[in-house]
């Protein structure tokens, strides 16, 4: 099994293609998407998707309007902005808005695969705990 | 520096028509009306009071034509009487003749000179008088055979046997042993003082002449009068009435007089009156210059405010000219800059991507290199080193955007809580190197304690650059020392940046926080940067000011509400 389970959401193809052999020789499981549309597709094919790496300027719908719509349909998926120095205002809205991180292009390999990990880490815990929530509510109705 | 530019300009063409029209057209509306009133006036009280003063010389010469024709008629009435009453048998005698001669005088004074009785042919029967003219003989003199062909006669002035100024009344009677006539001598300056009383002004004097120019009295003013009919004064070919003409001309010295004219005893002599009209109309006149006066002073006066008020209103408006074209020159490198920065900041962020994929090309380059065909390649070593290059350039590309980048950013005036020694530091880090060009010493006394304050980040750092940037360039050619320092007073914040640079002459430091007030040479200074100051301090509730001493430095003191 992959070690995480990953959206790559950007307009620039040859970087999302390039990612993508990079992270997958990283047994990560890479999924791609080139817009923000595409994203929220791939997203609702695809429920094991843990994390998502969205850029924030994209043409049409753009990172903050994608991460929006991504916390709706999919609340507990984490997702890292990735930003131009430009946007930096704008990554921090996102965070504002629920994003785990945000990190600045171009990026260290090591620094978006640490980052990564901990948003999946954090994406599971939570996960775990609504299972476990789930339980209890099942055996205090038994009980 | 500004105010001698204005000064300068409004000496172009441009606003000196500008000047020169306002003055002329404020001019014009304020004196043109007045200047139609005081005239409109002025003429016709000049008319009305010329009637005046013609009515009144006419009345005066009338009177007096009418008394000296009584005067005349009486002295006639006199000896009429006398040689009526008596007739020559008696009057002849030159006894009783001296009588009625005593008698005349003593009842009329001084006035009769003498009396004589003259028989048809000239002969002087009987005298009675001061001068011995018994048995004159007159048959040749003028007078006489004028006289003893009328009724009665009274002759002109003349000199006679005598050769004193006298003239005769006479009167004729026909008796039958002959015709003979009664004579009187009136005595000349009895006669004169009836004119010589008319007397108005300093130059109004009267005159009699007989038809053919003489004078019959002695004016006070020795002049000789024209020949011809009553001297010209009196227009001979008009019909001779009883009134009075007056006219006005120039009279010999070429002055302009009053002529007024009155003929008397039967048209034979013309009484004249004459008197300079600047005399006659001296009250006229005094209140022209009165007037004149006044209009000059309140015409200079309007003229030379209107003068300096427009050239100042010209020198305010070259002043707005000039701070509106330098707006506009702010305005538009403020553009410029604005633009330049956005198209900075457009190519920073797309470079950003190519450099990226770049990267990760180069990275995955790398990570294919760990497989095993690659291992045994010679050039294993070289290959990683080029890769890793790829990856140092490339991070200093980001580095070079994002320093674009930031440079572009757009200022952040959001209003946050602040630590005034932060900003300080920060500042004073950046003015350091520029400070080492300078030769000056940067000093920093901080208060520790004091407490944040709530301002923008951006406008507090630009204030402290400003007043540091404006000391360092105070110094610039001698150095110096630039002490800045925070501390707590009254429970505000007090930050004070003091140099011992040249100082700011005394003249200028009433207007240095005033906009594009410069001392800095035409393009090297916007002259803002002071009121931006002054602006921003004042906007977060606080206060600067300044104090300095020429040769000694200068002191900026902020207070800001803590």
């Amino acid at each position: 099994m992959a070690l995480v389970n990953l959206l790559l959401v950007d307009d620039e193809v040859p970087f999302v293609a390039t990612m993508t052999k990079r992270l997958t020789k990283r047994d990560l499981k890479v999924t791609s998407a080139y817009s923000g549309d595409e994203a929220l597709n791939k997203l609702q094919e695809e429920p094991a998707l843990e994390v998502v790496i969205l850029d924030v300027k994209m043409p049409g719908m753009d990172g903050i309007e994608t991460l929006k719509m991504i916390k709706q349909q999919a609340p507990l998926v984490e997702v890292i902005m990735l930003t131009g120095h430009a946007t930096v205002e704008s990554a921090i809205d996102g965070m504002k808005l629920g994003a785990f991180d945000y990190l600045m292009k171009p990026c260290d390999l090591d620094h978006l695969l640490t980052k990564v990990n901990e948003a999946a880490r954090k994406k599971r815990q939570h996960e775990e705990k609504i299972v476990a929530a789930r339980i209890r509510e099942i055996t205090a109705r038994h009980a | 520096m500004i105010m001698r530019n204005s000064l300068k300009l409004v000496h172009s063409p441009f606003y000196r028509s500008l000047t020169r029209n306002m003055v002329v057209t404020i001019n014009l509306i304020s004196l043109l009306p007045f200047l139609i009133v005081t005239g409109v006036i002025l003429y016709q009280f000049q008319a009305s009071y010329r009637e005046k003063v013609y009515a009144h010389l006419a009345e005066v010469v009338r009177k007096h034509k009418q008394n000296i024709d009584t005067f005349l008629k009486e002295k006639l009435a006199d000896i009429r009487f006398l040689s009526g009453t008596f007739g020559m048998e008696i009057l002849g005698n030159e006894a009783i003749l001296q009588q009625h001669f005593v008698q005349l005088q003593r009842d009329f004074g001084p006035v009769f000179v003498d009396l004589g009785v003259i028989d048809e042919h000239g002969r002087q029967l009987a005298y009675s008088g001061p001068f011995k003219l018994e048995r004159a003989h007159y048959h040749e003199a003028d007078w006489f055979k004028k006289a003893i062909a009328s009724d009665h006669f009274i002759s002109d002035v003349f000199l006679g046997l005598r050769g004193l100024p006298h003239f005769i009344v006479a009167v004729t009677r026909q008796e039958p042993t002959g015709r003979w006539l009664l004579r009187a001598t009136i005595d000349f300056m009895a006669f004169n003082r009836l004119v010589e009383n008319i007397r108005i002004g300093e130059t109004g004097f009267a005159f009699i002449l007989n038809k053919n120019g003489e004078f019959q009295t002695q004016p006070i003013y020795d002049f000789a009068p024209q020949k011809g009919c009553y001297g010209a004064y009196f227009d001979c070919s008009l019909p001779h009435g009883e009134g009075v003409n007056i006219e006005e001309r120039k009279d010999d010295e070429g002055k302009k007089s009053i002529y007024v004219t009155a003929l008397l005893k039967d048209n034979d002599w013309l009484l004249v009156y004459r008197q300079q009209a600047t005399d006659a109309y001296r009250d006229l006149y005094h209140t022209f210059w009165i007037v004149g006066g006044i209009f000059a002073v309140a015409g200079m006066t309007i003229f030379a405010l209107t003068w300096t008020l427009s050239l100042r209103m010209v020198s305010r408006i070259a002043l707005a000219d000039k701070e509106k074209e330098m707006l506009n020159q702010q305005v538009i490198e403020t553009g410029k800059l604005a633009s330049v920065g956005e198209l900075a900041a457009g190519i920073a962020h797309e470079i950003n991507n190519p450099v990226a994929i770049m990267v990760e090309e180069a990275g995955w380059i790398e990570d294919l290199l760990d497989d095993e065909p690659f291992q045994q390649s010679s050039n294993l070593e070289e290959f990683k080193r080029a890769l890793k290059q790829i990856n140092t350039q490339g991070k200093r590309c980001k580095e070079i955007t994002h320093k674009l980048l930031s440079f572009a950013r757009k200022t952040d005036s959001r209003i946050q809580n602040l630590q005034v020694n932060h900003l300080i530091s920060d500042v004073i880090s950046l003015s350091a190197q520029r400070a080492k060009y300078s030769n000056v010493v940067l000093e920093s006394n901080l208060d520790e304690t004091l407490p944040l304050i709530e301002a923008s980040q951006t406008e507090v750092q630009q204030v402290l650059l400003n007043l540091i940037n404006n000391a360092l360039d105070a110094m610039e050619r001698q150095g110096g020392v630039l002490a800045v320092s925070s501390r707590q007073v009254d429970g505000r914040i007090e930050l004070e940046i003091r140099d011992n640079g040249p100082g700011i002459p005394r003249s200028n430091l009433g207007r240095i926080f005033d906009p594009f007030f410069t001392t800095k040479g035409v393009g090297k200074g916007t002259g803002l940067g002071l009121s931006i100051c002054y602006g921003i301090i004042k906007k977060m509730g606080g206060e600067i000011d300044v104090k300095s001493v020429v040769d000694h430095g200068t002191t900026f003191t902020i207070r800001l509400p803590a």
